[in-house]
């Protein structure tokens, strides 16, 4: 224990701040309209997990939480890949990006 | 030890009888289309391979022994174990080779019948589902695979009666049959239920067993009897569910003649025949079978006067026989009801293919009074014709004098009055039955130009059953020479030991003295003989014809129009159920089921209505409903620990 | 001492730069900004000894996916104040949400307990033998699975993507 306290810093410290940017985050994606910042805001908000993921992994000392962040990226990976592309083809459409402009799909 | 290894070889043959009819159904179900007029000769190759095993079957197992067998165990709930076994003895035998060996003859008729039919492969189908169910219901072991085989037959009926099914008239027929069959199979159902209970079983080794510790004519019997009875009733076309079999007519005549005259309706004979230790045991039961024996033959004869369609006559007649044959039952000659089976089996499958023939040289047409004449036409089916006309009239030495004169004479020992109505049921036959003949080939030919230039004699496939039967209606009487002519009745000391147990309960028949029989064959002669002379007197000496159906009148258009018995049940038993259900319909079902079915639907249409309006599009809104949802899920989490219960 | 130190500043920098993600009003700064924020983040791996993902997470994120987003925001031409003003409302409704889900996950963090746990910088878990090993066998068909995912997503992108010939 006292080593711990000697070398690291405690773990709830990267509870409290993979926490508020996980908030922030989600705030984001209420208050921009902009597709694109919507899209990055869902990047902040996967960061913040991996964050979270890899503290746990690296203070209990199993990698299992490491691999899961890995395939996260992955995931993240492609879909940002796949997320642009459809804006980009919504855009051409309605040259647009404003998710408030986006209210097609309904009912 | 050897006479069960023997029997155990025996096994396989049984088991095969059945599943020919049905590999050879299943071949033509899923193949018909692509077998063509291929699939008719493969239908007729699975029957006459049920022919053979039957044939080897009847051949290797004596008279006195039987072979009783489970197939597989099917039911087992409690002390009950109904399983799917088979039986063999000399009952079954010799139904097995009616069946096998008419049915036969009669799919080789009807690829020639049948020949520019569209639906050439689905009759032939239906024919082998026909014979696989006939034979399952004459080979089980127990009521139960009786009941299969009942209803299958009942189905297969029902198939081939609308077999023509863009005749909505046609399709009324075979629905009328259905109904009316299900009436009695509902009888036959409950008295299942009534021997389950009582017995605890429904193997027929069991239910007689059970039944022999009960005393002779007990309620519990009587009822069990009745209820089979009316069963036997529905299926073998008795008073007051025979109005269907006239009407299954509409079907193609090859069904005509295996279904509604050679086999199906005998199914009831033989379930009472099978039965004969229960209905020995109740004597009221007996009496009940003779009454409606006596009633159906005498009234159906009647009706056979005035029909003018060559199918309806020999319906009626068909049901009239069927009725001497309840009529043997009811006077416990079991052994007599079977012969007659047999014989009627002979010679009424050949009168309905020799009018089948007729209506195929015809185009088509069944009224007689438009034929006449036609034996110059088409010389092998009058011959044929003549032959089962005498054969059903009971003229010696035809096969039909025998078995009717057997029955006469059991009647005549046990009660006068019945061996009279039954003498008189017999005249009546030959009358009309030489009516029928008479008008149809004598005289001159009465049709169109068209049909007289049509006129053509039947191919071979049609024609060589003809001839087959016709020998058989000649010499079927041998099967059952009277003990007066020979030193043993063959037919009935091969019954024998399938009817011992009955014969003993039933205790000593009368009987009648050698000179008494001999006198009693006299007069059934010579009174067939004068009807046929009366109907020669009529219809040829004086050249009389059926007037128009509009010309009839008095009693006569009473007999025409068949009492006016479907009339009377169409008013008293199916005008109220219509009214009833007419009732039903604007009460229960538009005011009770319609109101709670559609308000439920209004409800669901109403809500998804109004949440529909929650779904706006507005991606934001979907996102901020989410975060509030899952802030409300963290905060209950929280305020309400005991909701941890459910989250951990 | 020092690694606390390191913390704060990576932590402030991280949340500040997630903070200007959302509020600026170019998209292209807001790219930028959230590049800031994935370095920090970087940081925080190399302090939690998970040098592998520090790599990887460089490498992916602000090496391939911001360069992705920075391309799209400069295809669509839309690095300039895209948003016309509306009523405030959303905005406020954003925050007051954004800053209550922040309270009760605080508050559910704090009704729980953290079991004891040792020193990340005296464990191996985050080097690349030890991940390694862990991706071939245990995980060994998720991680196949993924090729397949990508080449989805891929070949999903390009059609997306293509303009349409009429």
């Amino acid at each position: 224990m006292e080593q711990l306290e000697q070398h690291a810093n405690p773990q709830s410290w990267y509870l409290v701040l993979s926490t508020i940017l996980f908030s922030i985050g989600v705030m984001g994606v209420l208050f921009r309209r902009n597709a694109i910042i919507i899209l990055m805001c869902i990047e902040l908000m996967l960061n913040s997990v991996n964050l979270l993921l890899v503290s746990f992994s690296a203070y209990s000392g199993n990698s299992d939480g490491q691999v899961f962040v890995f395939f996260i990226m992955v995931v993240a990976a492609a879909e940002v890949a796949v997320g642009l592309a459809l804006l980009v083809s919504i855009y051409r459409n309605v040259a647009s990006t404003d998710i408030d402009v986006l209210s097609k799909l309904k009912w | 030890m050897d006479n069960y290894s023997e029997l155990i070889n025996l096994m396989r043959p049984a088991m095969l009888i059945p599943l020919f009819p049905l590999l050879g159904f299943l071949i033509i179900a899923f193949f018909g289309k692509s077998l063509k007029h291929f699939s008719g000769w493969i239908a007729c190759l699975s029957i006459l391979a049920s022919f053979f095993c039957s044939l080897y079957l009847f051949i290797n197992l004596s008279s006195n022994q039987k072979l009783d067998f489970t197939v597989f165990e099917w039911i087992r709930w409690g002390d009950i174990n109904l399983s799917f076994g088979l039986l063999v003895d000399p009952l079954t035998i010799v139904m097995l080779l009616v069946i096998t060996g008419i049915g036969f003859l009669i799919h080789v008729y009807s690829i020639g019948y049948m020949h520019t039919d569209e639906g050439f492969s689905r009759f032939f189908s239906y024919l082998n589902l026909f014979i696989f169910f006939m034979l399952i219901l004459v080979m089980g072991n127990s009521y139960l695979i009786m009941f299969i085989g009942w209803e299958g037959v009942g189905l297969c009926s029902y198939l081939l009666i609308g077999f023509w099914f863009k005749n909505q008239a046609f399709n009324n027929a075979a629905k009328k049959a259905f109904i009316m069959n299900r009436i009695g199979d509902l009888g036959f159902l409950i008295g299942m239920f009534f021997m389950l209970h009582y017995f605890g079983g429904l193997d027929y080794n069991l239910v007689f067993s059970a039944a022999q510790s009960h005393p002779k004519g007990s309620t519990l019997l009587v009822t069990i009897t009745l209820l089979l009875f009316i069963g036997a009733m529905g299926k073998s076309a008795q008073i007051p569910l025979y109005t269907w079999l006239p009407d299954a007519m509409a079907g193609p005549t090859p069904v005509s003649a295996l279904i509604h005259a050679a086999t199906m309706v005998t199914a009831g004979i033989y379930m009472i025949c099978r039965s004969g230790v229960l209905f020995a045991l109740a004597p009221q039961t007996l009496e009940v079978v003779l009454i409606v024996g006596v009633a159906t033959s005498l009234f159906a004869a009647i009706i056979g006067l005035k029909q003018n369609d060559i199918k309806k006559v020999l319906a009626y007649s068909t049901v009239s026989q069927l009725g001497l044959m309840f009529v043997a039952l009811g006077l416990g000659a079991f052994s007599s009801g079977m012969f007659h089976v047999v014989t009627h089996a002979f010679f009424k499958a050949l009168l309905f293919l020799g009018a089948g023939s007729v209506i195929h040289a015809m185009g088509g047409e069944q009224d007689i009074r438009n034929m006449g004449g036609l034996k110059k036409y088409i010389k092998i089916t009058y011959i044929t014709f003549i032959i089962g006309t005498l054969a059903i009239s009971g003229i010696f030495p035809f096969a039909g004098f025998f078995s009717k004169d057997e029955i006469l004479a059991a009647s005549f020992a046990e009660y006068k009055l019945v061996w009279i109505l039954m003498s008189f049921s017999s005249m009546l036959t030959a009358f009309y039955m030489f009516r029928l003949y008479f008008l149809t080939f004598s005289n001159n030919f009465r049709g169109t130009q068209d049909q007289q230039h049509h006129l053509h004699e039947s191919p071979a496939t049609m024609t060589i059953p003809l001839i087959v039967l016709a020998f058989l209606s000649v010499i079927g009487g041998l099967l059952g020479l009277p003990v007066v002519m020979s030193h043993t009745h063959l037919f009935s000391q091969y019954l024998e030991p399938v009817f011992e147990v009955s014969k003993n309960i039933i205790g000593a028949q009368h009987n009648l003295a050698h000179r008494t029989e001999w006198v009693l064959m006299g007069v059934a002669t010579l009174a067939a003989i004068a009807s046929v002379f009366v109907a020669y007197n009529l219809y040829i000496s004086k050249k009389i014809l059926p007037e128009p159906d509009a010309d009839v009148k008095g009693f006569t258009k009473w007999v025409a129009n068949k009492f006016y018995v479907d009339e009377f049940y169409n008013k008293v038993f199916v005008r109220p159920v219509m009214v009833m259900s007419d009732i039903f319909f604007v009460l229960i079902d538009k005011l009770f089921i319609d109101l709670f079915v559609n308000a439920v639907a209004w409800i669901v249409g109403f809500t998804g209505r109004t949440m529909r309006l929650v779904q706006t599009g507005n991606t934001r809104f979907y996102i901020f409903a989410m975060v509030i949802g899952i802030i409300i899920l963290l905060y209950c989490q929280l305020v309400h620990p005991f909701l941890n219960v459910y989250f951990n | 001492m020092n690694s606390q130190i390191i913390f704060f500043i990576l932590s402030s920098l991280s949340l500040v730069s997630a903070l200007f993600v959302v509020f600026s009003k170019n998209p292209i700064y807001s790219v930028m900004w959230l590049i800031v924020c994935f370095i920090s983040i970087f940081g925080h791996y190399l302090m939690l000894n998970a040098q592998f993902l520090a790599i990887i997470h460089l490498i992916v994120y602000a090496g391939a996916i911001m360069v992705l987003m920075l391309f799209t925001v400069m295809l669509l031409n839309l690095n300039k104040e895209s948003e016309p003003h509306k009523s405030p409302l959303p905005k406020v409704a954003a925050i007051i949400s954004g800053g209550l889900l922040l309270l009760v996950l605080l508050a559910a963090m704090h009704s729980g307990s953290l079991p004891g746990y040792i020193s990340p910088d005296l464990t191996d878990t985050g080097y690349v033998q030890k991940v390694g090993i862990k991706i071939f066998t245990d995980f060994l068909l998720p991680f196949e699975m993924t090729s397949i995912l990508f080449i989805a997503a891929m070949i999903g992108a390009v059609v997306l993507a293509k303009k349409e010939k009429h």
